[in-house]
């Protein structure tokens, strides 16, 4: 076991995903000489040369189109978009392109493309640098999309990833880059569970949280301030999205009866406003609540001085923790 | 009173938009042979006689596919009229081991590539969206999305750089878009990808004057092959209607791209002599004189002057390859025809590699709700 931030974490998960397969490449702005600006590609290019980890031009429906026909070559391209509001110029090629080209050709093509996307807020910075895409994504089919949220599970996830024959969006907590948890990097990644299968943080019996990403963290401590009060709550770290794990989901809010869902994205239209249509047509008679959301508000993201009114916090989500305890 | 637009009165007084040099052409409209210091093209009468047959017969499945959508047989049809030169001669001078990217109107470039012309009138038809191998006549599939596959070509290209797969019997990509793609921003990304990795992928330009109802000066001030120039590579114009100049131009392009030297523009001027696809009328924006200028530089038309003239070819071979026109678009309309409905459930294959949890579910969902009318008058 070795002590790692999530972001090298995920640099050696990357390193071991070229190291097994000489067709992954590594392309974005400033992934090869800077090693990217949150370092997560960071000597790749040294070791592995500029055919594999390209610098490309400034320009993310580029980066994205000239992966898929990298794709369509045979190689599996990882491409970084460098923060999440940049992600909209290549949207089109994602959507229109990455997502459909499979379905397209009735099977007949793979599209092997990873497209790493830091997310999420909390870093105190300028517009577009803490924004939280993912259900646009998620509503798109033909898409994988997942979010790491520790960075044990990061070496594991990235590297499922990059072998899954499916486009996946592959959504990084950038405000958790500099978590530090214990990752086996000996022991591969055999025993981490399956790319689209949440995972139990901590089990309980009075209510469930759903989470993903960023809120892993908050919402896992969350539950641990809610002992205090003697409450007993299942976190539930989603991991993929799309497709969602909702066997896991229907199985915890079966038990806990109450469901909270947690995420920084605006709650118009986000994840948990599908996972609670799906819960209540799932588990209506076992509920004791409705399903409630605590996500960022219907405004665009704010400035970062007033960020952490918009971002979800430990108290928010007891909040909700309690307010499900009132029906 | 007439409005006028916005900022059209006058350019900056000193700026003079490059113009055009020279259209590269090996054979006139009226049939005759030229020749090109740059582009000397060695070719026999068969290959001649090979290319005129390709030329009838596209436009033969042109003709057949539109017929079939006034019938009510396919959804739409985009007619490749007048460009048929453009896409065989570019089409022929393509190695079986090159890739092509087309758009939607490729169906000349199809046909050279080998790919039965049935299968495109199965996305016209909304059978499928096209789903054809693209590996196995290295033809990618059509892309309705303006410009987006040009970059996949790059991309594509790129990756044949990493295979090492350069040299004199190297391969490389072609990209196929018209003159109003150019103003997308994929494709000038595409230009930039290419030119600074020195990627093998050619771009074939079918500049045919109109993008729907836009003329080309909605898109450029400029003559379109010359923007490869700001780019960093060359950019060349040729008579889109001259099958012979395609073919040459094309193929020292795609050698010059096997061989390592990067991508080349290829502005091939010419002009689409129907409507944009069947659902659109061209006589609400152009002028029919307009259409009957470019009706003289017909580019099967003039293959034909020349064969007759210098006595290569006669009456029976003319008549040979209009019969064998006619059994193509017999047997193009019979695929049409016999063509079955994917069954409604077939919807939920291919979203991804392994169906999810969430497709099965609701495929089960729609087989038993299409279960539930079984017996019923007309039953689903």
């Amino acid at each position: 076991m070795t002590t790692l931030t999530l972001s090298k974490a995920l640099n050696e998960g990357l390193r071991k995903a070229m190291e097994n397969d000489p067709k992954v490449l590594i392309m974005g702005e400033d992934v090869g000489r800077l090693g990217g600006v949150f370092r997560v590609t960071d000597g790749l290019q040294k070791d592995f040369g500029e055919d594999r980890v390209l610098d490309t031009p400034l320009a993310e429906s580029g980066i994205v189109g000239t992966a898929i026909g990298l794709a369509l070559r045979g190689y599996r391209p990882v491409c970084e978009i460098q923060f999440d509001g940049f992600v909209f110029p290549a949207f089109d090629q994602i959507t229109t392109q990455l997502a459909k080209m499979r379905y397209r050709s009735l099977g007949k093509l793979i599209l092997p493309v990873v497209i790493r996307v830091p997310c999420g807020g909390g870093i105190g910075a300028v517009e577009h640098h803490s924004e939280s895409p993912e259900a646009l994504f998620a509503h798109t089919a033909g898409l994988r999309v997942v979010v790491c949220g520790d960075p044990a599970d990061a070496y594991a996830m990235i590297q499922q990833s990059i072998s899954c024959d499916d486009p996946v969006i592959f959504f990084e907590p950038k405000r958790r880059y500099w978590d530090k948890t214990e990752v086996d990097l000996a022991g591969g990644v055999a025993g981490a569970a399956p790319l689209d299968r949440a995972r139990t943080l901590a089990s309980g019996t009075d209510a469930t949280v759903l989470c993903y990403g960023p809120m892993v963290r908050t919402c896992a401590e969350a539950a641990v301030a809610a002992q205090a009060d003697g409450r007993s709550i299942e976190v539930i770290d989603l991991r993929s999205i799309a497709p969602l794990d909702t066997e896991a989901i229907f199985a915890s809010v079966r038990k806990t009866g109450r469901c909270i869902v947690v995420h920084e994205a605006p709650v118009t239209g986000g994840l948990g406003g599908e996972i609670a249509a799906l819960v209540t047509q799932e588990c209506f008679y076992q509920m004791e609540a409705p399903v409630l959301r605590v996500g960022g508000y219907s405004t665009p993201y704010p400035p970062s001085r007033i960020e952490e009114h918009y971002l979800p916090d430990l108290d928010r989500v007891l909040d909700a923790v309690d307010r499900a305890f009132t029906y | 009173m007439a409005v006028k637009a916005a900022g059209r009165a006058a350019s900056q007084a000193d700026f003079k938009p490059p113009q055009p040099a020279e259209l590269i052409q090996l054979l006139t409209p009226e049939g005759e042979r030229a020749e090109h210091p740059d582009y000397p093209l060695e070719i026999s009468t068969d290959e001649i006689k090979a290319l005129y047959r390709d030329l009838v017969l596209v436009r033969r499945i042109d003709f057949e596919a539109i017929a079939l959508q006034r019938q009510g047989e396919l959804g739409i049809w985009a007619s490749l009229l007048g460009q048929e030169a453009a896409q065989v001669g570019s089409g022929r001078a393509l190695g079986p081991r090159d890739m092509a990217f087309p758009t939607y109107r490729e169906h000349g470039v199809a046909w050279c590539r080998g790919l039965d012309p049935t299968k495109l009138l199965e996305l016209f038809r909304g059978v499928s969206h096209g789903g054809w191998d693209p590996k196995e006549h290295n033809i990618a599939l059509y892309t309705i999305v303006i410009g987006s596959h040009v970059l996949h070509a790059t991309g594509y290209a790129m990756g044949i750089q990493r295979d090492g797969a350069l040299g004199e019997d190297g391969q490389a990509a072609i990209a196929y878009f018209g003159d109003g793609a150019t103003s997308q921003g994929d494709v000038n990304e595409a230009f930039i990808w290419a030119s600074v990795t020195n990627a093998p992928v050619v771009f074939f330009c079918q500049n045919n004057q109109w993008a729907i109802s836009e003329p080309l000066e909605r898109q450029s001030r400029v003559p379109l092959y010359l923007r490869a120039h700001g780019f960093g590579f060359p950019g060349v114009r040729v008579d889109g209607n001259d099958v012979l100049g395609c073919l040459a131009v094309t193929r020292k392009a795609m050698q010059a791209a096997r061989e390592g030297q990067g991508p080349t523009l290829i502005e091939a001027y010419t002009y689409r002599m129907g409507a944009h696809t069947t659902t659109d009328d061209p006589t609400r924006y152009r002028l029919s004189a307009e259409l009957e200028s470019w009706k003289l530089k017909d580019p099967v038309e003039r293959v034909k002057q020349y064969l007759i003239r210098s006595g290569l070819a006669d009456e029976s071979f003319f008549t040979g390859i209009s019969a064998e026109a006619d059994e193509v678009g017999k047997r193009v309309r019979k695929a049409c025809l016999e063509m079955p409905d994917p069954t409604p459930l077939s919807m939920f294959d291919n979203v991804y590699v392994e169906p999810t949890a969430l497709l099965n579910a609701e495929r089960a969902q729609l087989a038993a709700y299409l279960d539930s009318f079984a017996g019923e008058e007309g039953a689903r």
